[in-house]
């Protein structure tokens, strides 16, 4: 497939996405401070460009699955947001009626499979949509992400094995933040380039510059086109960086205020930000409308989570088996 | 009309009956298709539904696990072969973490229709790591079914409930009953999950087991009768959902129970039937229940230390005898 031109309208929805994406987690971390949003919380923050990117490579039926670092994918997929800010708050309201949480979110009619809490445990479902995409010749591309700490559980290396194998029509991509946790990359293992992971299985692997979108897009989208038609996988590596704690219980002592602020000096939305001024794609009062707009919707959202009840009692029943009799044991 | 089939035959029976009805299924495991199967369970398989259908993989438990549950999010509907259930503690968090919670943790969005299959607990001086039943592990997770047959008719009827079920089915067998023959009929039938069968029927005391180890109850059962106790036999075949009305009905008749189950005794199947009977059914019980478990070890190599170890039909005739005053 040609690859697609990165127009005006490309970077005017960037960087609205991208500061929506953005002031979604900041709004979700001060409703976490309120108390509203409970257990943990990981958010996106400086990591945008990878989504924004990818976003733009995807077709309409392609997959999504990530780890538990998930709020904006699915928004970025086409869910209503509300309704992932009423999952956040574990409302009925919200994308799993509140059963999931921040670690959960879901959309079957979106394509996005999660949402999975255990670090590298939705690396093998992502080859596995992709298997199911293959035998019922969908034509459809998966796209599976992880962090850079999944990358030394054995789930990585022996689906990275089975893709291979099996030809599968799945892209793999690292959202290398530099940290699993508290824990630099270079202390996890006595090499640093990841994406060198995939050679080992003859896997087609590159290192790509994750916090700039149009980077990140090139790269998915050749490695969409060699997955489609029938290239099989391909490993990528986005090197990008967050800006806040790896849940909102991190002191961030393993690093240093410089080394974000440094990063912070290649902010996706700042790049996309001074192309669009560069280029004069939008008025200064254009852009001030997307800010507005970005506001009153990020407000909405909480309104629409503040609104929503919380799931009756009866509800931890109704979805743990499809089976709608299934006898539950009831203690006293 | 019937006809005398091994256990192995009753398994490859049933998977390609299902795979002939519905092109979503699909088999894979380690050596289900050039070998045949690790215990000949899948022959034949390979050469009528090809490679797409019966796929070999490497020895990557978690891996191929994790694609089953994954490729069941997304329309199919995988059989995963262990090729032992011992091997399935490598894959275990695709199972719990995965394929037991998507439902919920979806709302509903996304279930897993997924058998995992194979056999479980010992068989022969296999030693520690090869003899593990798991029955009771899994049976704790809430969002899993398990099966566990104990012969060739009900090991068919259950796995095509198991593979037509919309939840993730845990299905166990032994490699020590794929030899056992039994009449199975040509035609079609199923057998509901979660429904006990009455194995052998009797007034004096109740013995509830299930799997190949019901065995040794049915030589314990045709020693006692002799001796004029007649023992009801209750086989679970299933033990989550457990039926634990069959349970108390033969209770509420015999007013004495036994237990057999091969598993650690620690939280099993047997502490939770104990529990659900004197919660449920206390003014019938005549004598503590007892349970015939293994030995709280691991099993070990030696035959006087497997002998040690499990259970058998000379330990399950002393506790009836004890449940019956008779000793």
């Amino acid at each position: 497939m040609p690859k697609k031109k990165i127009t005006k309208s490309v970077y005017l929805k960037w960087y609205e996405d991208m500061l929506f994406w953005r002031k979604f987690e900041d709004k979700a971390a001060a409703l976490y401070i309120q108390q509203k949003i409970r257990g943990f919380l990981h958010l996106y923050n400086g990591q945008e460009a990878v989504l924004a990117g990818s976003v733009f490579a995807m077709e309409e039926n392609d997959r999504m699955i990530t780890a538990y670092r998930n709020h904006v994918q699915p928004i970025a997929l086409g869910v209503d947001p509300k309704k992932i800010m009423a999952e956040l708050c574990g409302k009925v309201g919200g994308t799993s009626q509140g059963n999931g949480g921040s670690m959960h979110m879901f959309s079957k009619e979106h394509n996005f499979f999660g949402g999975h809490g255990i670090v590298g445990g939705q690396i093998p479902l992502g080859a596995g949509l992709a298997f199911a995409d293959k035998y019922l010749e969908t034509g459809a591309v998966t796209l599976t992400y992880m962090g850079d700490g999944a990358v030394r559980q054995g789930s990585f290396h022996e689906t990275l094995n089975l893709a291979m194998l099996w030809n599968l029509p799945v892209v793999f991509i690292i959202e290398n933040n530099g940290y699993a946790m508290g824990t630099s990359v270079e202390r996890t293992a006595n090499h640093t380039d990841i994406y060198k992971l995939g050679l080992g299985y003859e896997m087609p692997c590159e290192p790509v510059d994750g916090m700039d979108p149009v980077a990140v897009y090139n790269a998915v989208q050749e490695a969409a086109d060699r997955a489609r038609s029938g290239g099989g996988p391909t490993l990528l590596e986005m090197r990008t960086y967050r800006y806040k704690g790896h849940s909102m219980s991190d002191a961030q002592h393993y690093r240093t205020k410089d080394e974000v602020a440094e990063y912070q000096k290649k902010d996706p939305i700042g790049i996309v930000e001074k192309i669009i001024k560069d280029k004069k794609y939008a008025s200064a009062k254009e852009l001030e409308a997307i800010e507005s707009r970005v506001k009153d919707l990020v407000n909405d959202c909480v309104k629409y989570a503040d609104e929503s009840e919380f799931p009756t009692a009866d509800n931890l029943y109704k979805n743990v088996y499809i089976q709608d009799d299934y006898p539950f044991i009831k203690t006293f | 009309m019937g006809r005398v089939i091994q256990f192995r035959e009753a398994i490859a029976e049933a998977m390609s009956e299902e795979m002939r009805r519905d092109e979503t299924i699909y088999l894979m495991g380690e050596e289900v298709a050039e070998y045949n199967g690790a215990y000949k369970a899948s022959k034949g398989m390979l050469d009528e539904f090809g490679p797409k259908r019966v796929l070999d993989t490497p020895i990557a438990e978690l891996g191929f696990a994790g694609i089953g549950v994954g490729s069941a999010m997304n329309g199919l509907r995988p059989i995963v072969e262990f090729m032992t259930f011992n091997f399935s503690m490598v894959a275990i968090d695709q199972i719990i973490n995965n394929a037991a919670k998507m439902f919920q943790m979806s709302g509903g969005q996304f279930n897993v229709p997924i058998v995992f299959r194979g056999p479980t607990a010992s068989a022969g001086q296999l030693a520690a790591t090869h003899s593990q039943a798991f029955e009771s592990w899994y049976a704790n997770c809430p969002g899993l079914k398990v099966v566990v047959p104990s012969n060739p008719y009900d090991a068919k009827g259950l796995l095509k409930s198991a593979i037509r079920d919309n939840d993730p089915v845990i299905f166990m067998e032994s490699e020590q009953m794929y030899g056992d023959k039994m009449e199975v009929p040509e035609e079609e039938y199923l057998i509901p999950l979660g429904k006990a069968d009455i194995r052998r029927a009797g007034s004096d005391v109740t013995i509830v087991s299930f799997g190949k180890i019901i065995k040794e109850a049915d030589k314990a059962a045709e020693e006692l009768a002799k001796e004029g106790v007649e023992c009801e036999i209750i086989d679970l075949r299933t033990v989550r959902p457990i039926d634990y009305a069959a349970v108390v009905e033969s209770l509420k008749k015999t007013n004495r129970m036994v237990i057999v189950e091969e598993a650690w005794p620690l939280g099993n199947i047997s502490t939770e039937l104990i529990t659900h009977c004197q919660e449920h059914a206390f003014d019938y019980i005549d004598a503590p229940i007892i349970r015939v478990n293994t030995a709280d070890t691991p099993m070990a190599y030696a035959p006087t230390l497997v002998k040690e170890f499990l259970p058998n039909a000379e330990r399950i005739i002393k506790a009836v005898n004890k449940v019956t005053y008779r000793d």
